[in-house]
């Protein structure tokens, strides 16, 4: 088991550790429901340092990084990032991913913990004799997203980037010399900030940061307020709404699948009509939906959830999954949720669960 | 972690305290903490009479779901109405405000059959 470089910041705050994706990360400290607070009114700062950084430099790096996801990246100028997904030749999601244009020859692909060894493999093995490397540096940097209204103002009173920074942009600025990488993307559909430096800066600019906003009430935030508050802002999760037989189609990622470009999978989507649909639903109960659970239409099953949660946001249990897509189930549909033996009635609506303070 | 001296407890995390015939059933320091944020506690309509060992109730955190099960056989006299509006109290006073359910014992024997907080104690160090 991994442990970040912030380990021992983790401990001394006194957060619960978990494994989660080989690494042992907080899954929170003070708790779940304070923590969600603080990222929707104040800010909040986590630990991603697990997730994973590769590199993907050379002469022929647009078409191989154009070739390898399902956005169309070749129009993308430096310093601006998009998410994507790559896939495999059936057109199944092997893991989603941001992708950074650092420059005309230069890419960083950020992507998930438990996935980047089985990515980094898939993609070194399909060069196919393109004159570019791949590098997994996710050992080389750490990486801080630091979420909420007040995060990019603390952000700013740490390190200097342009407060014009648009969202999923990103800027190079540097903290005690050392270059960070300055983008205005998150997970929690709060504005902020995400901050990526090398590894043995990773705790100054940790500290630096929780200094800096103890006046705004900034809390350091685990991996259970991280999934509280991207299911409220519906994004998807590996190992939840997408997996190894989970096409991006079928996920409702499609605006992301871009077919003006080749790239591989691309054969299988296209025309592909998704048997499944991901819906979205709130329970008037107070029992939670959780992963795996059978979805009903007339009684009968017809799905599963793959994420479910309650929300602090609307004080009610929510949850997301797939239901087949010829029930014809759409927002405002009434469906249930077989709750241990019980059916719970659940009300489909639309993604985001909030529209919180999102800045785009 | 606390384990109050003259409560019983279980391996399934409840406690258990006998005044009169009447014994009061919560959930441990130890179990509040392992769920986290409590947002819902299922519990049973008074007047139900339940047996030692089997689920009486569920208790919902943020990140899992726990059934609850009773120490001791018995008809349920009353049941924590707090715990409707502010499931938290089981976090933050999980053996006093956050008490679940009150039983009227039907076999006292049962209740020796629990842990003492002593054993209960090195039960929990064993887990870690």
């Amino acid at each position: 088991m991994k442990r970040t470089v912030l380990y021992d910041r983790h401990v001394a705050l006194g957060a619960r550790i978990v494994p989660f994706g080989g690494w042992e990360m907080p899954v929170q400290y003070a708790g779940v429901l304070a923590e969600h607070e603080a990222v929707r009114k104040r800010a909040g700062l986590f630990d991603v340092c697990h997730m994973g950084e590769v590199f993907i430099s050379g002469p022929d790096s647009t078409a191989f990084v154009n070739g390898i996801q399902t956005n169309n990246v070749a129009g993308m100028a430096a310093g601006q990032i998009v998410y994507s997904v790559l896939c495999d030749e059936k057109g199944n999601a092997l893991d989603d991913l941001l992708v950074y244009r650092m420059g005309p020859q230069s890419w960083l692909l950020i992507v998930n913990a438990g996935n980047c060894e089985k990515d980094y493999a898939w993609m070194a093995a399909h060069t196919g004799g393109a004159r570019v490397t791949v590098q997994n540096r996710s050992a080389d940097f750490g990486l801080l997203a630091l979420q909420g209204p007040k995060a990019v103002a603390i952000a700013a009173a740490v390190i200097t980037f342009p407060k014009e920074l648009k969202y999923y942009n990103f800027a190079l600025a540097s903290f005690e010399g050392a270059e960070v990488i300055v983008s205005r993307t998150g997970y929690t559909g709060e504005d902020g900030v995400e901050l990526m430096i090398p590894a043995e800066k990773t705790v100054a600019l940790w500290d630096a940061l929780m200094a800096a906003g103890k006046n705004a009430g900034i809390a350091p935030c685990g991996l259970a307020a991280r999934d509280l508050l991207r299911i409220e802002a519906g994004y998807s999760l590996y190992g939840h709404e997408l997996e190894a037989d989970i096409d991006p189609l079928t996920a409702g990622l499609g605006w992301v699948v871009k077919m003006d470009h080749e790239f591989i999978g691309k054969g299988a989507l296209e025309g592909l009509i998704p048997a499944r649909k991901k819906i979205a639903f709130t329970l008037e109960g107070k029992n939670i939906p959780r992963q795996g659970f059978t979805l009903l239409v007339d009684g009968v099953p017809a799905g599963a959830v793959t994420s479910g949660t309650f929300s602090p946001s609307l004080q009610k249990p929510i949850g997301i999954g797939y239901i087949a897509a010829d029930k014809g189930v759409s927002p405002g549909a009434t469906i249930g949720v077989d709750i241990r033996g019980k059916r719970a009635p659940a009300r489909v609506c639309k993604l985001p669960f909030i529209n919180p303070g999102v800045f785009k | 972690m606390e384990y109050p001296d003259g409560l019983h407890y279980t391996k399934d995390h409840e406690w258990a305290l006998e005044e009169e015939g009447v014994v009061t059933i919560g959930i441990t320091d130890y179990a509040q903490s392992e769920l986290g944020d409590v947002v819902f506690v299922e519990l049973p309509e008074e007047g139900t009479v339940i047996k030692a060992g089997e689920p009486f109730g569920v208790v919902e955190s943020v990140k899992s779901v726990s059934d609850l099960y009773t120490p001791v056989s018995g008809e349920v006299l009353e049941i924590n109405g707090d715990l409707e509006s502010e499931p938290e109290l089981v976090n933050s006073s999980c053996y006093d405000a956050g008490w679940m359910i009150k039983i009227a014992v039907s076999n006292k024997k049962e209740l020796g059959e629990l842990l003492s907080a002593d054993q209960y104690a090195d039960y929990i160090k064993s887990l870690k």
